[in-house]
């Protein structure tokens, strides 16, 4: 049931998403004009740009992320599917869990894979990139989950603007310091194996807890 | 019925809670405005000067107090949201939604007199250290239930959304007290205990545990006080506050 129900949503996902192909690149372009002109801004100088182009490119995801938050749930709010979510036979933090994947897969994913190409525009060094990969890959499905609870926090306003920014900014900086910080750590040429397990914790924690409290806030949403 | 139980029941209804805040905000504020001027009094004339820092480490009087507020106002606001989404007890809604802002003016007092005394000290108004970050993080986090509370427009699913993040933030509160032990630190360590010997001289402790006990009071005194006009607000409309309004109710 809980696998069918899974399949379903995502299969819907997937097709909404290539009726509107161009939606999907939105986060990654933003991110490239994010890089482009911090590129710019610190004058396009190699040495500048290799110091900052991991914490630039953390940031520029994270930023993507923000900006794509508000699509999560309001599409589903708005031709009142949430409500179906609320009456299906599955628990709605499992259908939470499921829809919070595709958005991770839809918006973080080409991010990731474009990370590299908008490295070397960085200047980013050879041995900072594994670990910045990395990183990211922890980091972002992390970042989609507590960002799921602000979504659903935000659900019930026709226009959410500066709070949905609000909101997930005190719950997003650890998971920043962790993952620029693992970048950091590996430039100075320590073990970066301890900010990374600490984002696989934070990780692990936010796949039980945080779909249970989005769930929650959008039957307060609702209701 | 138990008394105690009787009355706990009593206090949720609208009109007692009204009467009861009426009756203990003044005397609230007024313990808490006496002790707190024990305390100042005290602390500036009382105590002597600090071998290292001299008169300076006297704003400690106002910063830990505060910085202790700041934590329990957003555990108790969270305590209450948690009443509030389990029972739906209306009067927990507002009572945790009225220690909001208290909380984030305590938490923006820690801040600003933490970094006044930084600057003489430290020789920097701000450093991003763990303790300071995390603080600041949780001033974000007050005014994130503030927004929410005030972007919503129907009262109870604001408060119980509100409250949610609260017991989300919660969460928060264990790394801000433990910062200054996880990660090293510009902020000092732990210098004050209830239970144990504190790392302070004992002449400079009295003040201290006033301006603790006056800013408990004061902060009971200004949660009544906004809880009852939220309370006022909410039920406006209801014959009990008509009468209220028109001060046709007999004095109390």
């Amino acid at each position: 049931m809980m696998a069918s129900a899974a399949r379903a949503l995502i299969a819907r996902d997937a097709r909404l998403l290539w009726r509107r192909r161009g939606d999907a690149l939105q986060p990654a372009l933003f991110a490239l004009l994010v890089v482009v002109l911090f590129a710019l801004a610190l004058g396009g100088e190699a040495r500048a740009l290799e110091r900052v182009a991991a914490p630039v490119l953390w940031l520029a995801s994270l930023l993507a992320g923000l900006l794509a938050l508000d699509t999560l749930f309001r599409g589903d709010a708005e031709d009142g599917s949430l409500e179906q979510w609320m009456l299906a036979p599955v628990p709605l933090s499992w259908l939470v869990l499921v829809r919070t994947f595709m958005h991770w897969a839809t918006t973080a994913l080409p991010l990731l894979i474009a990370t590299p190409v908008l490295g070397e525009l960085l200047h980013l060094p050879r041995a900072q990139l594994p670990v910045l990969v990395g990183s990211l890959a922890l980091g972002t499905p992390l970042l989609s989950l507590l960002g799921a609870v602000v979504a659903a926090l935000t659900v019930g306003m026709r226009r959410s603007g500066i709070l949905v920014a609000l909101l997930a900014l005190p719950l997003y900086v650890p998971v920043l310091v962790f993952g620029a910080g693992s970048v950091a750590v590996a430039a100075q040429g320590l073990d970066a194996t301890a900010p990374l397990l600490l984002l696989g914790a934070g990780l692990v924690l936010a796949l039980v807890l945080a779909p249970l409290a989005a769930a929650a806030a959008i039957r307060i949403a609702l209701t | 019925m138990h008394p105690l139980v009787r009355w706990f029941h009593q206090l949720g209804s609208p009109p007692y809670f009204d009467r009861f805040a009426a009756r203990w905000t003044p005397v609230a504020y007024i313990a808490g405005i006496l002790v707190m001027a024990y305390g100042v009094w005290a602390a500036l004339f009382q105590v002597p000067a600090d071998y290292q820092q001299g008169d300076s480490f006297r704003i400690l009087y106002i910063h830990v107090p505060a910085a202790w507020m700041s934590l329990f106002v957003f555990g108790l606001m969270a305590f209450y949201s948690a009443i509030a989404l389990v029972w739906r007890i209306k009067l927990c809604e507002i009572l945790a939604m009225a220690c909001a802002p208290i909380g984030a003016a305590f938490t923006l007092i820690t801040l600003a007199t933490g970094s006044i005394w930084g600057k003489p000290m430290w020789g920097t108004w701000w450093d991003w250290d763990p303790r300071l970050t995390t603080e600041l993080i949780l001033l974000f986090l007050y005014l994130g239930v503030i927004g929410l509370y005030n972007a919503i427009e129907d009262r109870r699913s604001a408060a119980r959304a509100a409250g949610l993040l609260a017991i989300v933030g919660v969460a928060l509160l264990p790394v801000i007290r433990y910062s200054v032990v996880w990660w090293n630190s510009l902020h000092q360590g732990q210098t004050i205990s209830l239970f144990g010997k504190s790392h302070m001289d004992a002449s400079m402790l009295p003040p201290l545990f006033a301006m603790i006990v006056a800013t408990k009071l004061w902060f009971i005194g200004s949660l009544l006080a906004r809880a009852r006009a939220d309370n006022l607000r909410r039920e406006a409309g209801k014959d009990w506050v008509l009468r209220l309004a028109r001060g046709t109710e007999a004095s109390r």
